[in-house]
């Protein structure tokens, strides 16, 4: 994609009078010699494999290949079941609750469609499903709206990383995030400016966010940080609607990701060395699994 | 920057790109490499692989690629009973060695009538890097198809390699040419943007100073 920015992307939807998603599949014709429906169809089995992933991980017996996490959508779905009280509701617990058990199937070696890391898999299903079971969003919109994302990732990945072992967590659920939030303001024909000024209000409230899971393991605590950051990313999507926008210009919100992740110590970069994974339960845990 | 299936995307088993996906992906290299199934599977991880491949199923990933699994597939869970009923026979060991990148295999893999060792690293997203072949050293991404052509290191080899391939009508995408030392063996590697038939390969094999010709098939 030859897209350096997101000012960029948004000045040249606004010239063609289009959205963000038209921009991006036709940069993505360009690149990969594809036609629009090739691209399209790929988009939606990559939704495809995000609904499976969000509904499979539900399942009452899930559990990780280490042990370590498993079936707690599984328990959230049971909470909510009958007319009791709950501080969530409708979208967010929702897009909490797949968020959740997308990760769930990721730790326990199912099949997922990486958004933009495995350990952040769980966030944009998590909110494209809540958004589409609300507002009956057709499968052609959700698509839109995940080119739109795809869009934000790609210059996120180009400005700054995506990996947390370069970036830490930030890079990794942070992108999710604001892929995620871009994609529901899409849903939402949020302009151009919208979609982006909330990838940007996503980005900016997660900045530092370390990377140190324990044992090493896509697990602990990355699965239900899936969960609270699909409604992170729902919060920033409802503000940039409401017309909040983000004081720093998007672009150098993700220049300041980057700068703060290559000045993040190594041991808090998916290391296990720092962090949860050096706390007394950490290290207990990882001796457990690994028998050392 | 590539493409957008680049974020959203791969499609793969879990739990982490870089630990499993990217190993199932050396391992499918590893078996197009010996053109057969693999019989009998020598692996050695290093560095994290080595600290965290029983929690991340680097290893159910790896042997998954060899049986040949694609990376969607729900079977790499279970690759250890799979092998075990197809007769790949393997063995997993640990080392580290600081020269190497952190998420690294080495893998020597046998077949009925093949053998080959490689070394390769997992550099995160699912990407890879083929590192070494039978003792010569590359860096091939897996992501467009490669040739890898053992040549003389004589004057007029790569100019009977390009012409062989201009010949042919075939476009050379990246070409590198690297020895171990002066007068000894030379390693051609040239990544295509179209899938070189075997008409050209033979063509390739011809040639009085290549030695020998091996296709690394787009992943």
């Amino acid at each position: 994609m030859n897209i350096k920015s997101l000012a960029d992307l948004e000045k040249r939807a606004n010239e063609r009078g289009c959205d963000i998603a038209q921009i991006v599949l036709e940069e993505e014709m360009v690149e990969s010699g594809k036609t629009d429906k090739e691209i399209c169809a790929r988009v939606k089995e990559t939704f495809d494999v995000m609904k499976n992933a969000a509904l499979s991980g539900l399942a009452k017996n899930s559990k990780s290949v280490s042990g370590l996490t498993g079936a707690d959508a599984f328990k959230y779905h049971e909470y909510r079941k009958g007319d009791r009280r709950c501080v969530l509701s409708g979208i967010c617990a929702d897009a909490m609750m797949y968020a959740v058990s997308a990760a769930e199937t990721n730790a326990a070696m199912g099949v997922i469609a990486a958004a933009p890391t495995a350990g952040a898999s769980g966030i944009l299903p998590g909110v494209m499903l809540a958004m589409q079971k609300a507002y009956d969003f057709s499968d052609d919109e959700i698509i839109r709206a995940l080119l739109c994302a795809s869009g934000v990732g790609m210059v996120i990945a180009l400005r700054s990383t995506v990996s947390g072992a370069e970036g830490g967590c930030q890079a990794e659920c942070g992108t999710g995030a604001s892929m995620a939030a871009a994609a529901a303001c899409a849903l939402l024909s949020g302009t151009a400016r919208q979609c982006i000024e909330a990838s940007a209000l996503a980005m900016k409230n997660c900045l530092g966010l370390a990377c140190d899971p324990v044992a090493g393991l896509v697990e602990v605590p990355c699965v239900k940080r899936n969960g609270f950051f699909a409604v992170h990313a729902l919060t920033a999507a409802d503000m940039a609607m409401s017309g909040i926008e983000s004081v720093i210009p998007p672009d150098e919100v993700i220049d300041a990701m980057y700068q703060i992740g290559v000045s993040l110590p190594s041991a808090i970069r998916e290391t296990a060395a720092g962090g949860l994974a050096a706390t007394p339960t950490g290290c207990a845990l990882k001796r457990k699994i690994f028998k050392t | 920057m590539g493409s957008i299936f680049d974020i959203l995307g791969p499609i793969t088993v879990g739990p982490s790109s870089s630990h499993t996906a990217g190993a199932i992906r050396i391992g499918l290299v590893c078996r197009r490499l010996l053109r057969e199934d693999v019989k009998e599977a020598e692996i050695k991880f290093y560095g994290s692989f080595a600290e965290t491949y029983k929690g991340h199923g680097t290893d159910k990933a790896l042997i998954g690629g060899l049986l040949g699994l694609p990376m969607a597939s729900e079977d790499v869970k279970e690759s250890f009973a799979i092998a075990e009923k197809k007769g790949l026979k393997f063995s997993i060991s640990t080392a580290q060695d600081p020269r190497y990148h952190p998420n690294t295999v080495a893998i020597s893999a046998k077949g009925e009538r093949n053998e080959i060792t490689i070394r390769a690293s997992s550099v995160g997203g699912g990407s890879i890097k083929l590192n070494d072949m039978n003792g010569y050293g590359m860096d091939i991404s897996c992501d467009m198809d490669t040739l890898v052509i053992r040549n003389r290191d004589n004057p007029g080899a790569l100019a009977a390699i390009t012409k062989t391939m201009s010949d042919k009508g075939y476009n050379i995408g990246t070409l590198r040419l690297s020895r171990s030392n002066k007068g000894g063996d030379a390693v051609t590697i040239v990544e295509m943007d179209e899938r070189p038939e075997n008409k050209l390969i033979e063509a390739l094999k011809e040639l009085p100073l290549v030695i020998d010709v091996v296709l690394i098939p787009k992943l």
